[in-house]
This record gives structure tokens, sequence and C-alpha cells, in this order.
């Protein structure tokens, strides 16, 4: 499974399901400005552990968070590895 | 009091009790200083709370007069006798007379429905004895992310007031980006919010527009990684996290950096009492509120005067940690959601028999609502693989009958669920 491709449809499933307007999901967009909020960014958080089988936001107590779409892809494909 | 907040004309405050529903933070705390001593009674209703409550708090609280600034309030009266705007800005006002009465301060428990229940305070239980104007604390600017209609944000409020010092109150409407800077520019020294909150700061760009020589974490189950984050964002910075509700107070602060508590803290306080019992905190103390309003609400305190916080915790390895409500509420982002209400639209559900609402623990909100169900007619095993569009829709249904907060983001469908000797459903936090 390609990691971004499956963050970039989880992305846009739950953006759909709660009514959010995402943002065009470009390397340099800020988290905060891609139209969804804490409850989107749990629910996408969940679905990928399940989808990709990691949750690198709990595996590691000393994590720095992501802050663009760029850096939370990065994320997950240092975790995949 | 030099001004004035309340476009009051012929209506007369003192003694009565006033439902106070502003929108704008900086205007419902204007309110709140000028309403002290005066009114009877105080309700704070937040911003983040629908105006549908509004006809049940006005009642339990037997407010005859509400304040607001929010238009899809003052569209009806609610059963009221006065509706006074707030205004704009803080009027010259002549300086009135005070009568000396010591009003109730009516808090909302934290919940997002009608199950909130008012909790019953005074100025004495909710603020501090020490706190005085300190010409030494003339340099602290202090913010929160929180409301200060809800317990959390009173608190840094009255603090802030009673001692003289600068706060930075946050907006609903505005996004975390703009608080950090407008926050930042105001040289905040020291900054509160919950678990959730920090982790949408942390994800900001500005998130390094602040920097705060205090930082306090409440209203959630801290965990090491949000500790840990925070002190790696802000390596200068105390941070210290606090076990506090609506109903006992605060109960104590947390200051060696890692999650759970020392036991020694519960008796290191000689004004808070407090104990573990049947797994769950209790907490005896003047901070603690009086009572509830509500008629059909239990009892606040047992005999002894003691609240039972309904927080569980686990001793390990000589440390206490967290371990969830004891009756299964889910705490998301600080929304408390209870399992009942969720497991009840579900069951409403024409394809679904029974069904189990849990919490499964998440890194952005603390936690997430997810549900076990079972189904009237179970799917054969040839049609295991095609439940999720049944899952789906079942999702959908809640999604057109509850806050988004309270859909389950994971429907399982499940054989069977477990029920206890006492012919309950066996609950069991994931």
């Amino acid at each position: 499974m390609d990691v971004k491709s499956e963050i970039v449809a989880q992305f846009t499933q739950v953006a759909q399901e709660q009514n959010k307007r995402l943002a065009p999901l470009t390397d340099s967009l800020a988290l905060l400005d891609s139209g969804l909020d804490s409850l989107c960014f749990a629910i996408v958080v969940a679905r990928l552990e399940t989808s990709l089988g990691t949750d690198p936001f709990s595996e590691d107590e000393d994590v720095r968070f992501p802050v663009t779409f760029g850096d939370f892809i990065r994320f997950y494909e240092h975790a995949a590895k | 009091m030099q001004g004035s907040i309340l476009e009051v004309h012929a209506v007369d405050l003192r003694g009565q009790s006033v439902l106070l529903a502003a929108a704008d933070q900086f205007r419902a705390a204007a309110a709140l200083i000028e309403l002290d001593g005066v009114a009877r009674r105080i309700v704070l209703y937040p911003s983040d709370l629908s105006a549908e409550h509004i006809a049940y708090v006005a009642k339990t609280a037997e407010s005859s007069i509400l304040v607001t600034d929010r238009p899809e309030i003052a569209s009806a009266n609610h059963g009221v006798n006065h509706l006074i705007p707030v205004a704009r800005n803080i009027a010259p006002a002549t300086k009135q007379s005070r009568p000396e009465l010591e009003t109730e301060w009516i808090l909302l428990t934290s919940g997002t429905t009608g199950h909130s229940k008012l909790a019953v305070h005074t100025l004495s239980s909710l603020a501090d004895s020490a706190w005085r104007r300190d010409p030494a604390s003339a340099s602290t600017v202090w913010s929160t992310f929180y409301d200060i209609r809800r317990y959390g944000g009173l608190h840094i409020f009255l603090h802030a007031t009673l001692t003289g010092t600068s706060m930075v109150v946050s907006s609903a409407q505005e996004s975390t980006a703009d608080f950090l800077v407008r926050a930042g520019a105001h040289g905040v020294t020291h900054i509160s919010g919950t678990p959730s909150h920090w982790r949408r700061a942390l994800m900001s760009p500005m998130a390094g527009s602040i920097a705060p020589a205090y930082i306090r974490i409440s209203g959630e189950i801290v965990d090491q990684a949000i500790l840990n984050q925070i002190k790696a964002q802000y390596p200068q910075t105390r941070v210290v996290h606090t076990f506090a509700s609506t109903e006992a107070g605060v109960g104590f602060y947390v200051n060696d950096g890692l999650m759970g508590f020392p036991p020694e803290l519960l008796h290191q306080n000689p004004k808070v009492d407090m104990k573990v019992e049947d797994g769950t905190i209790r907490i005896r103390s003047t901070r603690a509120a009086q009572r509830y309003l509500d008629t059909d609400a239990p009892p606040l305190k047992d005999a002894q005067g003691f609240v039972d916080t309904g927080d569980t915790v686990e001793l390990r390895e000589g440390r206490y940690y967290f371990a969830g409500r004891r009756d299964g509420t889910i705490n998301v982002g600080g929304f408390k959601i209870r399992p009942e209400e969720v497991e009840a639209v579900l069951n409403r559900h024409p394809l679904v028999a029974m069904s189990l609402v849990k919490a499964k623990k998440n890194p952005i909100v603390g936690a997430l609502v997810v549900a076990d169900v079972v189904l009237k007619s179970p799917p054969s095993e040839a049609a295991q693989e095609s439940v999720a569009p049944i899952e789906r829709e079942i999702q959908q249904f809640c999604r057109a009958e509850l806050d988004a907060h309270k859909v389950p983001t994971a429907i399982h469908i499940v054989p069977m669920l477990t029920i206890g000797e006492s012919g309950k459903l066996v609950r069991r936090n994931a």
C-alpha cells in the first residue's frame, strides 16, 4: 500500500463524512489550514492505524507533531519503514 | 464599578438569578465582574453549548433575567422575565451601592448535552483565599485555551482578576494559529489547556509564537507523550498537570513531568482531603461545589462530605495512573460522552438488536467513540465480508442524530455482547 495515496484517501474520506471543505493537499499545506478539525485528525489517525498498521503518534513518546501535510506523510513513511 | 457592559435600563439586577449566555468571552468576563455581589445567582452558559438547553437551565436555576449577545438565544424568552443585551463595549456608569450578597456561581458540568448538571459554587469555593493583588506578579500574563465559562477557564480568569494580572482570552471564532500569535504578541507567560488543546497547538506552525514560563494541563488524562512533546517544544517552560473537576474543584498539581501522580500528593494539602476508595478519587475540600440544582441529580457529596470524582486510578509500582471514568463516560477532547446516549441511538436503527459503546484510545483527542453492534439477523458466514456497507449505514444513521463527537468512528458487527450478573452490559474500555 502506497502510504501517501492512503493518507490522501483518508483525508478526503473523513472530510466528506464530517462535512468539511478540504484544502488542496500540497506538501506545504499547514495541517491546521487543511479544513479538518481535531476530531477529523483523530479519526484519520485511527483509520490509518487500521489500514497501514501503524500509529506513529502513539509509538514514540518523544515524537514531534507534524505541522504540514508533507511532514504528516513523511511521519508515516518513516514509521512504515 | 466604574462602568457597565450590561444594557440595563429599568431592570434591577439586585438579588436576581441571572443567566449569562454571551458568545464573546471578554464581554462575559466584564459581566461576571459586574454581577458578582449584586445578583443572587449567576449562571455561566458556555459559548460552545447550543441554545436548546437554555430553557432547562433557566428553569432549573430559577433565572428571571437572561443576559446574552447570541441572536439565536435572544430570539425567544426561554421563560425568563427580562432579556438584557450585552453591550459591545463597557459604558461609563455611576457607582452603585452594592449589597453584600454572596452570589451563587452556577457552573454546568462538562457534558455537551442536557446531561450536564448545574453545580453551585461561590466565589470563595472557586477562588483561592491566597489570591491577592501582588506587585510582584505585574509581569505575569495569563491565558487559557479554555472557555472561561468552563471550570478550567474560570479558575484562570478568577486568578488573573483577583491577583490583578493581565489575561488574554481565547475566542471560538479564532484559529489556533491566530490565537497563538495574539497570545505571543501580548507576552503570555502562563497558559493552560487540555491535552487536546495542546496537541492542536503543537500541530500549528505558530506554536513557537508563545514562549511561556509556565504551562498547565488539565481536563483530560495526561499521557507521557503530551508532556514530552510540550517539553520538547518549550524546553525552558515549567510544565504542570493538574487534577480538577467542576464538582470537586482543584485536587492537586503534578510537577515532576511524569504522567500519573505519586500517592503522597493526596495528603500534601491540609485544605484538600483526598482518598482513593473503590478505585476512584474522592475529594473533600472547600473548593468543591456545594450541591447540584437539578432536582433529579444524586447528592453531590457523601455523608462525610466527599465528592466521588468518578475518575478511576490504578496503583502501579508506587505511582497512581488514571484509568478512565468508572461510569464509562468517554472524554473526546474534553467533551464527555455517556455511552448510553449513543447506544440508545444505535438501538433505534432497524437492523440493530443491541450495542455497546466504548472508548478507543487516541493520540489526538485522548479517546474516540467506537461501538460493538449485534444485528437482529446475524450475517451468515458467507456474508461476513460484506458487513462494511451495513457498518457505514449505521454510522450515517448516527450522524443524523448525534453531535459529531458522539458518532461512533468505528462500528464492529459482533455475534454477541457480554451481560454481567447484574443483567447489565459488561463495560470495559478498549
